[in-house]
């Protein structure tokens, strides 16, 4: 059975974004990046640990109505480094690529350091140069190797 | 050296340092020579939190150089008491001053300052970061007593909350010496700091005890343990006691180690050792001027 038959098991969307080839057990925290926790109203489709030829399991986010940011797809890129993005457009995928890890993210994630400027009120944005293992903090040099999605800031 | 704002050790090549502590060398021997040299300079003077070398010696180094500095006082009395933002504080200094000093309780702190303000700004110390001009007196201390050259320094103490240590043992790399990082357990070099030291091709060597390793050390710096760093105070008492050295304690050192301390001591120093010829801990404290005035002046553009 091909990848494309075990995606008929979730609904088409309409007008959105399909994020594929997820690293299999992230689906969730793709959702956290995107800052979607159900409760305003999207309608999302996700499919967990699916069989794949390509990475023997996989996740798969389906989200109607929304795309994605730059920020997002970056550190989307850290957890999920060989996933694709498929903008949907009228049923059908207008752009197709994939995730490219970038060598910084800015915003999305909080910084594990509380004695980080950047955790206290002041007008900066966090922002984390990417390792070969992990991310590090530019402002306070903390490192975070596992885990990464932990960090993603809730809004 | 071209640095528009001086945050870590980490910006600093073997030729900035050197440059900085040739001119230290140069400002010690005629203070005289460039008593006029920053006439009508103000350098504004942001500490959040309490100092006395680091705040003095730089106070003394802008006056030495002919100029004056203008300071925020203490926090206690200032407009951050009233909740003003770190980044709001230093844009409003930086009308008032030719260049700022801070000293901040949070990692980062420094780094973010300089994006809100156009006037060079130095690092006296943020948080647990980095305290990279403390760095600089150090090493002008090290080069004065045990030189460079096949170097074997040893660290001991504070080495995860220590910033003096953080950015020395960085600059260190730039001179290939030999470390040695003696500490509790508890207390070991943090992740960013052991990672810094292997990109930079250093090997870490970490010890819990002093005595394996002191007699091939040609410096030991010392750092403070600190009371708050452990739950309780006999666990502290404990752990405290076995980094403490004294006069005795060098019967198993070189001849000429330099014993070095960023100061203020508590009782990892016995008065003891002060009258031994290790002792440069108060050379150390006094370098501070000359070192400052001179990474005053390159910055202040006082090379042209």
């Amino acid at each position: 059975m091909s990848d494309d038959d075990r995606e008929l098991r979730v609904s088409k969307i309409r007008n959105g974004t399909v994020i594929d080839h997820i690293t299999g057990g992230q689906a969730l925290n793709v959702l956290a990046i995107l800052g979607i926790n159900g409760s305003s109203g999207e309608e999302v489709s996700v499919g967990m640990n699916v069989p794949s030829d390509r990475m023997k399991r996989k996740d798969i986010v389906k989200v109607e109505g929304r795309e994605l940011s730059q920020n997002e797809v970056d550190v989307l890129s850290l957890i999920a480094p060989a996933a694709t993005i498929n903008i949907v457009r009228d049923y059908e995928v207008v752009e197709k690529h994939r995730v490219e890890t970038p060598s910084e993210v800015v915003g999305v994630l909080s910084c594990p350091n509380h004695n980080c400027i950047t955790t206290a009120q002041e007008p900066v944005e966090s922002r984390f140069e990417v390792l070969d293992e992990g991310v590090r903090c530019v402002y306070c040099d903390t490192i975070i190797r596992q885990n990464i999605a932990e960090h993603i800031e809730v809004e | 050296m071209r640095h528009e704002h001086i945050i870590s050790a980490k910006q600093l090549s073997r030729s900035d340092i050197e440059e900085v502590l040739d001119r230290a060398a140069e400002m010690a021997e005629d203070p005289q020579a460039v008593a006029d040299r920053h006439a009508g300079t103000l350098l504004g003077m942001l500490f959040f939190e309490p100092s006395t070398r680091t705040k003095m010696s730089f106070t003394a180094a802008m006056k030495r150089l002919g100029g004056d500095v203008v300071d925020m006082g203490s926090v206690e009395s200032s407009s951050v008491k009233k909740g003003e933002s770190l980044a709001d504080t230093v844009r409003v200094v930086e009308g008032y001053a030719d260049a700022l000093v801070m000293r901040h309780p949070s990692e980062g702190s420094a780094k973010m300052a300089t994006e809100f303000v156009d006037v060079p700004l130095i690092n006296a110390g943020d948080g647990a970061g980095q305290h990279p001009t403390q760095t600089l007196l150090d090493l002008y201390t090290i080069r004065e007593n045990a030189g460079f050259d096949d170097l074997t320094v040893g660290i001991m103490g504070d080495l995860k909350y220590g910033r003096t240590v953080h950015s020395l043992a960085h600059a260190l790399t730039e001179f290939d010496a030999n470390q040695h990082f003696v500490s509790p357990e508890s207390l070991k070099l943090p992740r960013s700091v052991r990672y810094d030291l292997h990109e930079a091709g250093a090997t870490i060597k970490e010890h819990t005890e002093l005595d394996v390793v002191l007699p091939e050390l040609d410096v030991l710096y010392v750092t403070r343990i600190q009371r708050e760093r452990f739950p309780d105070e006999s666990e502290y008492r404990e752990v405290a006691g076995e980094y403490q050295i004294d006069a005795e304690t060098m019967d198993g050192a070189k001849d000429d180690l330099t014993v070095m301390h960023p100061l203020p001591r508590v009782d990892e120093i016995a008065y003891d050792l002060d009258d031994t010829t290790h002792a440069k801990y108060f050379q150390q404290a006094h370098n501070g001027v000359p070192v400052r005035m001179a990474l005053l002046d390159l910055m202040l553009g006082g090379d042209q």
